[in-house]
C-alpha cells in the first residue's frame, strides 16, 4: 500500500446557485502523505473549506475522485470507515460540541461507531490525556475557554483513532494563549503518533511550523512546498492578498536595501542568527 | 434589568453526589411519581412530608437553594397568576373575608391559593432537581431507554432523545448569544424596556432576527460536525455509560414509595392540623 | 481634555450564584478627545466588561464613569444619550445585523437618535463611505454580503451615530490577513478624518503598536500599565506571560539583542525593524527614536 493518506485526482466541485452553476475548483490534484503536517493558505472564499469537506465525504466531488487511504469517498458502504479515518475540527468550537459534559462529548464518536463500552472509556481517557484536559472531564464545555473547547473538539476526533485530522481554521476564534495551546497539541500529535495533519489557517506563524505549505487561490494551487520554499515567494503571496511570516518579510525588506541575507530563515532564532551574521 | 445569563432553567450542574450518580431512568420515573404524589397530596401533613423529602434531596445534591430560587424567578408570573386566580375564584361557605364590586374573597380562597402556590413551587423545584443533577445526555439516555419499548409502535425514541439533548446543550449558548445581541443593539440605542405592548414586541425584532439566523447557522454547523463524528442515527450505537440500577436507586425508590404510601394514607385517613 | 474618565470602577458578575466573581477591581483611567488607544489584555482580564461600562451597558458595582465630565448614571433616563456619544462595536458584530437592507441596518442607530430622514440618509452614506461599502450595496440584504463586508456594515451602523468615542472589541477577530488590513486601515482613516477618539481592544501587539498612540494593559481585572507603545512593549516578556501575542519580529529582535547585536529590542512592526537595523548599521535613515 502506498503512503498517501489523502489523494484528490482531477477533483472538480460545482454547485447550483440562482445564477447558474458555480465552480469552486476544477481538476485539482493533491496528495497528502502519512505523517505530513500540511498548512493550507488562501484568503476567505478561495475554496479551502470546500476542499477540506471533500476529505471525509461531507461533500462529494462533482468530477474526479478523492481517496482516503485508498478508499473512494464516493462509495456509500465505506462512509463510516472514511469518516473515522479522517477527523475534522472546525472553526467555531461551540458548534461542534454535542454534549453538555466534556467526557460525554469525547465519547460521542466511538459511541456512534459502536465501540464496546470498556474500550470507549479507554479511548476517552487517552484522548483527554493527549490534549491535556483530563482534569476537566466532568466540566460543562460552555464554561471553558476557547482554546480548551477546541482541545475538547480535537479529543472528540482523537477518540475515533483517526489516521489524519483536518482542521479548518481551528484557531481563528481564539486568543494567543488558545492558539498556542491548539498548535502545540496538534504538532505533538503528529510527532508522537505520526498523525497526518491538514491545517487550514490564516496565521502565517502557524503555517511556518508545518512541514508543507500549499497556497490556494481561486480554486487552484499556486504554490506547494516546504515553508521555506513557499514563503520565500514574497511577491506571489502578496499578489493574492496573503502575508508572509514577519521573519521573511523582514529579510525581504532588508535584502531590498542591499543586505546580503537568505530569505528562508523562517524561525525567529534562525532569522536573528542570519541578521546577526551580517551586522557584525 | 436582570441579565438573561442569570436564567438557570434547564441547566445542569455537574457533581458527584448520590443524586448525580442515580440512574437517569430511575430519576425520571421517580420525578413522575413525585409529581403524581404532589397532586394526590392533601392536607398540611402531606405537604410537610413532601417539603421534607425535597429539602433532603436538595441537601444531598449540593445544589444551593439560591440556584433553585434563581431558576424560579423566571416563572414567578405563572406562580403569581395561579395564586391570584385561586384567591378570586374559590367560593367558600361562611362569610367572605373581603368583598368589593362583585368579587368576594373567602378564607378557603386564600388557603387554596397558598396550597396551589406551594404545589407549583414544589413541582418546579422537583423537576429542577432532575435537570440540575442529570446531564442532558444522561437524561436523554434515560428517556430513550424508557421509550425504547414504544419503538415497536414507531415512536422514534432515539431521534426524540437526541433532539432534546441538543436543545438542552444549546440553551446556555443561545442565552449567552441573546444577551450579547441585546447589548449590541442597546449600544445602537435600541430600547427594549419602554413603550406599549406593540412597541415592545416590535423592539424585539432586532434581537430575534439575528438570534434565529444564528441558531440556524449553528444547527447547520452542528449537523456537519456530528456527521464528521460518524453520527448515523441510533442504529448500532453503544454507550460509554451503560445504565445500571445501583443501591442508590433502590434507596431512592424505597424512599419515594414510602412518601407515596404516606400521602395516600393521609388522603384516606386525613390528619388535620390547625384545621387544615 | 478627557472625553471619558473612569474612576475606581469595580464590577462583580453573577452576585449570589456559584459563578460569582469580580470582573473589574478599582479601575481608573482617562481617554483624551481624539486619542487612539489600544486596550490589551488576555481573555478574562475584564476588557469586555470594562468597555461595556463606558457606554452604560453595565452599571459599575462601585465607582463612576464620566463622559464629557458628566457622571453617566447621574440621570438614568438619559443613559441612551451616552450610547450615542460612546459608540461600541462588539466582537463579531456581523451577527447583530437584522434589517432587510444594508441601508436600513446602518440607519438603525441614527433612527433611534430621533434624527430627521435627510439627516439619517446623509449619515448612512457617510458611514458607508468610511467603511468602504459602495452605494450599490446599500440596497442589498446584509445577508448576501461576505463576512468581511458584513462586519464593515456593522461598524458603519455605529459610526453613523457620529460618536465622540468609537470603541471596537477585537475588530479583526476571525478575518484573513487581507480583511484584517482592510478593517484596520478603515478605522485608522476614520480616526484621522472624524477626529473621534478610538479605542480598539486587541490581543495583537502588532496591531496596537501600528495604530494606537497609547496602550492600556489590563491584567487580572485591573490596569497593569499604560503608556506609549514603546513604553508598554518594552516589557514584552511580561506581556507575553499574561497572554499577549508577541510579534515574530519582536522575538527576532530580542534574540538579536541576546546575540550581542546593538539594537533596541522594542520593535513590533517590520517597518520599525528595518529602520532599527539600518540605524544600527549606520544607515542614512533619520527620524527614528
Amino acid at each position: 500500500m502506498d503512503d498517501a493518506v489523502l489523494r484528490a485526482e482531477k477533483l472538480t466541485f460545482e454547485y447550483d446557485t440562482d445564477d447558474g452553476e458555480l465552480e469552486v475548483f476544477r481538476d485539482l490534484d493533491i496528495t497528502v502523505k502519512r505523517g505530513e503536517v500540511v498548512a493550507v493558505l488562501g484568503h476567505n472564499g478561495c475554496g479551502k473549506s470546500t476542499l477540506a469537506k471533500h476529505f471525509n465525504a461531507i461533500l462529494l466531488p462533482t468530477g474526479g475522485k478523492v481517496y482516503v487511504m485508498g478508499m473512494d469517498t464516493a462509495s456509500d458502504d465505506l462512509l463510516l470507515d472514511i469518516r473515522r479515518t479522517v477527523g475534522m475540527v472546525f472553526q467555531n468550537p461551540d458548534n461542534q460540541i454535542v454534549a453538555a459534559v466534556v467526557e460525554e462529548d469525547v465519547a460521542f464518536a466511538p459511541e456512534n461507531l459502536g465501540v464496546p463500552q470498556a474500550e470507549i472509556v479507554e479511548r476517552v481517557d487517552s484522548a483527554l490525556e493527549t490534549v491535556g484536559m483530563t482534569e476537566y472531564r466532568n466540566h460543562a464545555p460552555h464554561r471553558l475557554s476557547g482554546g480548551q473547547k477546541q482541545r475538547i473538539a480535537i479529543a472528540g476526533v482523537l477518540a475515533m483513532r483517526p489516521e489524519c485530522i483536518v482542521l479548518d481554521e481551528p484557531t481563528a476564534m481564539l486568543d494567543p494563549v488558545g492558539r498556542a495551546e491548539v498548535m502545540k497539541t496538534i504538532l505533538e500529535l503528529n510527532r508522537r503518533d505520526g498523525t497526518t495533519i491538514v491545517l487550514i489557517t490564516h496565521h502565517m506563524d502557524e503555517a511556518a511550523q508545518c512541514s508543507r505549505v500549499v497556497v490556494m487561490e481561486d480554486g487552484s494551487f499556486i504554490a506547494d512546498g516546504t515553508p521555506e520554499e513557499v514563503f520565500t515567494q514574497v511577491e506571489l503571496l502578496r499578489g493574492v492578498g496573503l502575508e508572509v511570516p514577519q521573519t521573511v518579510e523582514l529579510l525581504y525588506e532588508l535584502r531590498k536595501r542591499g543586505f546580503n541575507l537568505p530569505l528562508d530563515a523562517l524561525g525567529c532564532d534562525e532569522c536573528a542568527a542570519a541578521i546577526a551574521a551580517v551586522m557584525r | 434589568m436582570a441579565m438573561l445569563k442569570d436564567i438557570t432553567l434547564g441547566q445542569y450542574f455537574p457533581g458527584n453526589t448520590p443524586l448525580h450518580r442515580m440512574d437517569p431512568r430511575m430519576k425520571i420515573l421517580l420525578t413522575i411519581a413525585y409529581i403524581v404524589v404532589l397532586f394526590v397530596a392533601d392536607g398540611l401533613v402531606s405537604y410537610l412530608a413532601i417539603i421534607a423529602f425535597l429539602c433532603t434531596a436538595i441537601a444531598i445534591s449540593h445544589i444551593t437553594p439560591k440556584m433553585i430560587l434563581r431558576g424560579m424567578k423566571t416563572l414567578i408570573f405563572i406562580i403569581a397568576l395561579t395564586g391570584i386566580l385561586n384567591i378570586f375564584y374559590t367560593k367558600g361557605e361562611g362569610k367572605p373575608l373581603l368583598s368589593f364590586w362583585n368579587v368576594a374573597i373567602y378564607k378557603e380562597g386564600i388557603v387554596t391559593a397558598v396550597f396551589m402556590i406551594v404545589r407549583i413551587i414544589l413541582l418546579i423545584s422537583g423537576t429542577f432537581m432532575l435537570t440540575y443533577t442529570t446531564s442532558p445526555l444522561q437524561l436523554t439516555d434515560g428517556i430513550e431507554s424508557l421509550l425504547k419499548p414504544l419503538e415497536k409502535i414507531h415512536v422514534p425514541a432515539h431521534e426524540l432523545a437526541m433532539m432534546m439533548s441538543i436543545a438542552l446543550r444549546f440553551i446556555p449558548t443561545l442565552i449567552e448569544e441573546a444577551d450579547k445581541i441585546m447589548s449590541a443593539q442597546k449600544a445602537r440605542g435600541a430600547d427594549f424596556e419602554s413603550g406599549g405592548l406593540l412597541r415592545r414586541a416590535k423592539a424585539l425584532i432586532p434581537l430575534l432576527v439575528p438570534l434565529f439566523i444564528s441558531a440556524f447557522r449553528r444547527a447547520d454547523e452542528l449537523a456537519v460536525a456530528m456527521e464528521c463524528r460518524c453520527y448515523h442515527g441510533g442504529e448500532g450505537r453503544t454507550r460509554m455509560r451503560s445504565l445500571k440500577f445501583g443501591t442508590v436507586d433502590l434507596w431512592a425508590l424505597l424512599i419515594v414509595a414510602a412518601l407515596a404510601a404516606a400521602v395516600i394514607l393521609l388522603k384516606i385517613f386525613p390528619v388535620e392540623v390547625f384545621g387544615i | 481634555m478627557a472625553v471619558i474618565r473612569a474612576e475606581n470602577l469595580t464590577y462583580v458578575y453573577g452576585a449570589g450564584t456559584p459563578f460569582e466573581r469580580k470582573a473589574l477591581d478599582g479601575v481608573s483611567f482617562e481617554i483624551e478627545r481624539g486619542e487612539f488607544v489600544g486596550l490589551i489584555g488576555h481573555t478574562g482580564s475584564g476588557k469586555s466588561t470594562l468597555i461595556q461600562h463606558l457606554n452604560g451597558l453595565l452599571r459599575p458595582t462601585e465607582g463612576r464613569v464620566f463622559v464629557d465630565d458628566r457622571d453617566i448614571w447621574e440621570d438614568e433616563k438619559s443613559i441612551r444619550e451616552v450610547r450615542f456619544k460612546v459608540g461600541l462595536v462588539f466582537q463579531y458584530p456581523e451577527y447583530q445585523l437584522f434589517e432587510e437592507t444594508v441601508e436600513k441596518d446602518i440607519a438603525f442607530g441614527p433612527k433611534n437618535m430621533g434624527l430627521s430622514d435627510e439627516e439619517i440618509a446623509e449619515r448612512v452614506r457617510e458611514a458607508a463611505r468610511f467603511v468602504g461599502i459602495d452605494e450599490e450595496s446599500l440596497s442589498k440584504s446584509p445577508f448576501e454580503l461576505s463576512g468581511g463586508q458584513k462586519r464593515r456594515v456593522a461598524i458603519a451602523g455605529v459610526i453613523a451615530m457620529r460618536p465622540e468615542v468609537l470603541i471596537l472589541d477585537e475588530p479583526t477577530a476571525g478575518l484573513d490577513p487581507r480583511g484584517r488590513r482592510e478593517i484596520l486601515g478603515r478605522i485608522d482613516d476614520y480616526h484621522r478624518e472624524s477626529g473621534a477618539a478610538v479605542i480598539i481592544v486587541t490581543h495583537s501587539m502588532e496591531e496596537a503598536a501600528r495604530y494606537a498612540s497609547r496602550i492600556i494593559v489590563l491584567d487580572d481585572n485591573g490596569i497593569n500599565c499604560t503608556g506609549t507603545p514603546a513604553e508598554v512593549f518594552a516589557r514584552a516578556d511580561e506581556l507575553e506571560r499574561i497572554g499577549l501575542d508577541v510579534p515574530m519580529v519582536t522575538k527576532v529582535f530580542r534574540e538579536l539583542k541576546r546575540l550581542g547585536v546593538a539594537v533596541d529590542p522594542a520593535v513590533y512592526t517590520v517597518e520599525d525593524g528595518v529602520r532599527e537595523l539600518l540605524r544600527a548599521k549606520g544607515g542614512n535613515v533619520r527620524g527614528n527614536a
